[in-house]
């Protein structure tokens, strides 16, 4: 729903570290985005192609990879990864305890980009 | 062809408004303001829950409500009808709130003058949860009728809150809502959220909610 406003700090930001200078073009932009987030990628393409006509980033690829959902009990301190469908049944791995942490999937992080 | 480039960035998308939000919370605790924002989805009753809250809290806070909505003054309407200050926010089309849209609406008043400020952000359980406001508490409403498994369809929000208000505990006997495993599953989320169950229409449970937002505003305020 907010994709919009997010897709603009992506370019926002993109921009900022691409000096006109130095950088002909922006190709691709590697972020990190939690699995806890409800951000479709296909949304977030579509408006970034829309928002970025006529600037560096024009058809610049978004490359989304996932970041896991990691929790660490609170009993034990292990540390492990659940799917997003496992929200529902949270035990830890080790000692079966039920009450653990979320310690990532709420990532929100551009990566890098490709440049030339 | 031309050589393609690595450039590092390692930047927070929403670092703009997370260095937004923080000014706000240096600027509130420099005023002894407390500001808490309140999510929910549409209906679950934000507003007669800030009615009720702040009816019972009384005079022994000074207290102002920000309302949001995409585009309307109902709420505001209702909050000042019971002489109470509000301020109404109209984000045009936007699902939530941010920290720069919420500096907007405490520009109009005089921080020191409140010592909480409540911000009944748009009804939502998806944007809201992603933006920090610059609140120094995240609550939100859970209401009876939208179903037990809201913790499982909405994880992120459960997570990024403070208190959750189960609101409309007058319907549960109606319901085949299951409050056990709602909590379960909740504080499976978020194992140091505080629950509190509550009928905003009856009345029933929102005194210990007010109670305990009083004693954090008070000791918010003392410091």
């Amino acid at each position: 729903m907010h994709e919009l406003q997010v897709t603009e700090s992506i370019l926002n930001i993109a921009l900022k570290h691409a000096p006109a200078d130095k950088v002909k073009k922006i190709v691709a932009i590697h972020l990190n985005i939690g699995e806890l987030s409800d951000l479709e990628n296909e949304w977030i393409q579509q408006y970034f192609d829309y928002l970025s006509k006529n600037t560096l980033a024009e058809g610049a690829k978004l490359v989304i990879e996932r970041i896991p959902i990691r929790l660490k009990c609170d009993s034990c301190q292990n540390e492990f990864e659940i799917k997003r469908d496992e929200i529902k049944n949270i035990k830890c791995r080790q000692c079966g305890n039920k009450k653990c942490s979320l310690i990532a999937g709420r990532d929100y992080f551009i990566k890098n980009m490709e440049v030339i | 062809m031309e050589e393609v480039r690595l450039i590092e960035i390692k930047e927070e998308i929403h670092s703009d408004n997370t260095v937004k939000a923080k000014q706000l919370r240096d600027s509130l605790s420099k005023n002894k303001t407390f500001l808490l924002n309140l999510m929910s989805s549409p209906g679950a009753g934000k507003t007669t829950t800030i009615l009720k809250t702040l009816e019972i809290i009384g005079d022994k806070l000074r207290s102002s409500v920000i309302e949001a909505d995409i585009d309307s003054m109902v709420d505001a309407e209702k909050i000042a009808a019971k002489g109470i200050h509000a301020v109404q926010l109209r984000t045009g089309g936007f699902c939530h709130l941010d920290a720069s849209m919420v500096e907007k609406g405490l520009e109009g008043m005089n921080l020191k003058d409140f010592d909480l400020v409540i911000i009944e952000n748009v009804g939502n359980l998806v944007c809201p949860a992603e933006f920090d406001t610059g609140a120094i508490k995240n609550v939100m409403i859970l209401s009876v009728p939208e179903g037990d498994d809201k913790p499982l369809k909405y994880p992120l929000m459960f997570t990024v809150c403070d208190v959750l208000l189960v609101n409309k505990i007058d319907y549960l006997s109606l319901s085949d809502f299951d409050i056990d495993a709602m909590k379960e599953r909740v504080l499976n989320l978020n194992p140091k959220i505080r629950i509190f169950e509550i009928s905003s229409k009856t009345g029933e449970g929102v005194q210990a909610w007010a109670d305990w937002l009083t004693n954090e505003v008070k000791q918010f305020t003392a410091q």
